[in-house]
């Protein structure tokens, strides 16, 4: 799925690879590319399922405004996969439902 | 929380935002430029087309070589550009709220302006919500930007110049568009952009709308439907389609969020997507102070958009008393010329109305006679 020759964007070329773990499954990436990216050219279509029909979302705006990319990132979740680049070795699941509401530390 | 101060702050590192930087830094003020993005340019480096319009407007030159030009423009006239960092309020006393990297900004500016553009309209439809179905413009981002198709074969619904654009760039990209399909009896954009795609071999379905998307997990295909000149679905003209993937190029709307939160007054007009500021022909909101210029003041294009910039930045420059008013009239003048040149023809004459009403509620308003705007 990837657009190797564009006719107006020329070859794409030098770009260097990653892995990154898609539900534990390792992916290569292209270094910085967002998120979202990386899945869909490795045919990866369901993000995340929402909290209350557990119905698929994807990719809708891809400029970070909506939120149906949101995923688990090196364990982060709701990151904006469409607006997060990517680094070797980067943990994304998908994400079910609502996430968990985190316990942060009192500020000291 | 950490404090800073600025002159001018500009909100939205896009063709407005930066076009109301390099005027009001060149003018002699100082200048920081916020995107929440983690690169400058806004949605130009996606646009891979020729602009149209003169010379002036760099007509023939691709979106995203432009954006580059501005971007280096920007850099070279010594304006600050601070790059992930959201801003989520501004104060009565233009302080605004910044998050940067998870650290709390209080930045206090002289003049800010507003040029956060828009999003794309969303069409709700049985399915509409599956995976496979996205804005034209995010279609767009994944093959021009990030270099990744998002599906084999698309169904474009609209078929103004974004939906005929991102259709070709599909094709250019390497996918294939199995159809346009048009609510309107007629083609929306321009007749160049159609042909172009007609020749390709792309059948165009008018009057039609989308019934539902099929498919469980993904899009598997869009059943359409044939409308009466009153948009009511006419039973038994229903048509499958194979596709992967359905784009919606619906129209769009201004993201103007932090205006209304300044507490700026806002007019309605449909064809500029919505609410949009009221604002006088300094591209001055109701507050004073804050500026707002392209999208967010009204969905137009990318040259309008940088025009208004540029008369923001000069505005705001001359307000802080860098330009004196000779110097800004005169610049003002020739911005406001190409605006009116963009806005002529028979797309630009009705964008051209509409926002010379636009200015005229603003000076209803200052007269305390603007009572709103309600849709007709």
């Amino acid at each position: 799925m990837r657009v190797i020759q564009h006719p107006v964007l020329g070859e794409l070329q030098n770009q260097k690879t990653v892995t990154i773990y898609y539900n534990e499954k390792p992916i290569k990436a292209l270094e910085g590319e967002p998120v979202a990216a990386s899945l869909l050219n490795a045919g990866i279509k369901v993000f995340r399922t929402t909290s209350k029909r557990h119905e698929p979302r994807s990719i809708f705006c891809a400029i970070g405004r909506c939120t149906d990319c949101m995923m688990i990132v090196d364990g982060v979740p709701n990151t904006r996969t469409c607006v997060t680049p990517v680094h070797s070795g980067m943990r994304v699941e998908c994400q079910q439902g609502a996430a968990p509401i985190q316990q942060q530390e009192e500020p000291k | 929380m950490k404090q800073m101060e600025v002159e001018v702050v500009v909100i939205g590192a896009g063709p407005a935002g930066l076009s109301a930087a390099c005027q009001a830094r060149m003018a002699g003020a100082q200048v920081l430029v916020i995107d929440e993005n983690n690169q400058p340019g806004g949605q130009l480096f996606k646009q891979i087309h020729k602009f149209f319009g003169s010379r002036e407007h760099q007509a023939g030159v691709r979106g995203y070589e432009i954006g580059q030009k501005l971007l280096e423009k920007t850099i070279a006239c010594g304006a600050s550009v601070m790059l992930d960092s959201l801003v989520y309020g501004i104060q009565p006393d233009l302080t605004l709220g910044v998050i940067k990297k998870g650290e709390n900004i209080a930045l206090k500016a002289q003049k800010i302006i507003v040029a956060t553009g828009a999003k794309e309209n969303y069409l709700p439809f049985p399915g509409s919500t599956l995976p496979g179905v996205m804005g034209a413009g995010a279609a767009q981002t994944m093959i021009n930007v990030n270099r990744v198709l998002p599906g084999k074969r698309a169904v474009m619904m609209g078929s103004g110049n974004v939906g005929l654009i991102v259709s070709y760039q599909l094709m250019q990209a390497g996918a294939e568009v199995a159809a346009i399909v048009e609510g309107a009896p007629c083609i929306g954009g321009y007749g160049v952009h159609a042909g172009k795609i007609r020749r390709a071999g792309v059948p165009f379905y008018l009057g039609y709308t989308v019934k539902r998307a099929l498919g469980e997990q993904s899009v598997e295909g869009v059943e359409i439907i044939q409308v009466n000149e009153r948009f009511q679905p006419i039973p038994g003209t229903e048509k499958l389609l194979k596709a992967d993937t359905i784009c919606l190029a619906v129209g769009l709307n201004p993201m103007n969020e932090l205006l209304w939160q300044a507490g700026c007054h806002f007019d309605f007009i449909p064809a500029f997507g919505g609410h949009v500021p009221l604002h006088d022909s300094n591209m001055e909101t109701t507050i004073c102070g804050v500026y707002a210029a392209g999208d967010a003041t009204g969905v137009e294009e990318a040259s309008s958009a940088m025009e208004e910039g540029n008369l923001a930045g000069v505005a705001a420059a001359e307000a802080l008393g860098y330009l004196s008013y000779e110097e800004a009239a005169c610049k003002k003048a020739e911005i406001q010329h190409r605006l009116d040149t963009l806005r002529d023809g028979p797309f630009g004459q009705k964008r051209r109305a509409f926002k010379e009403q636009q200015l005229a509620d603003m000076k209803a308003f200052d007269q305390g006679s603007f009572m709103g705007r309600m849709q007709a």
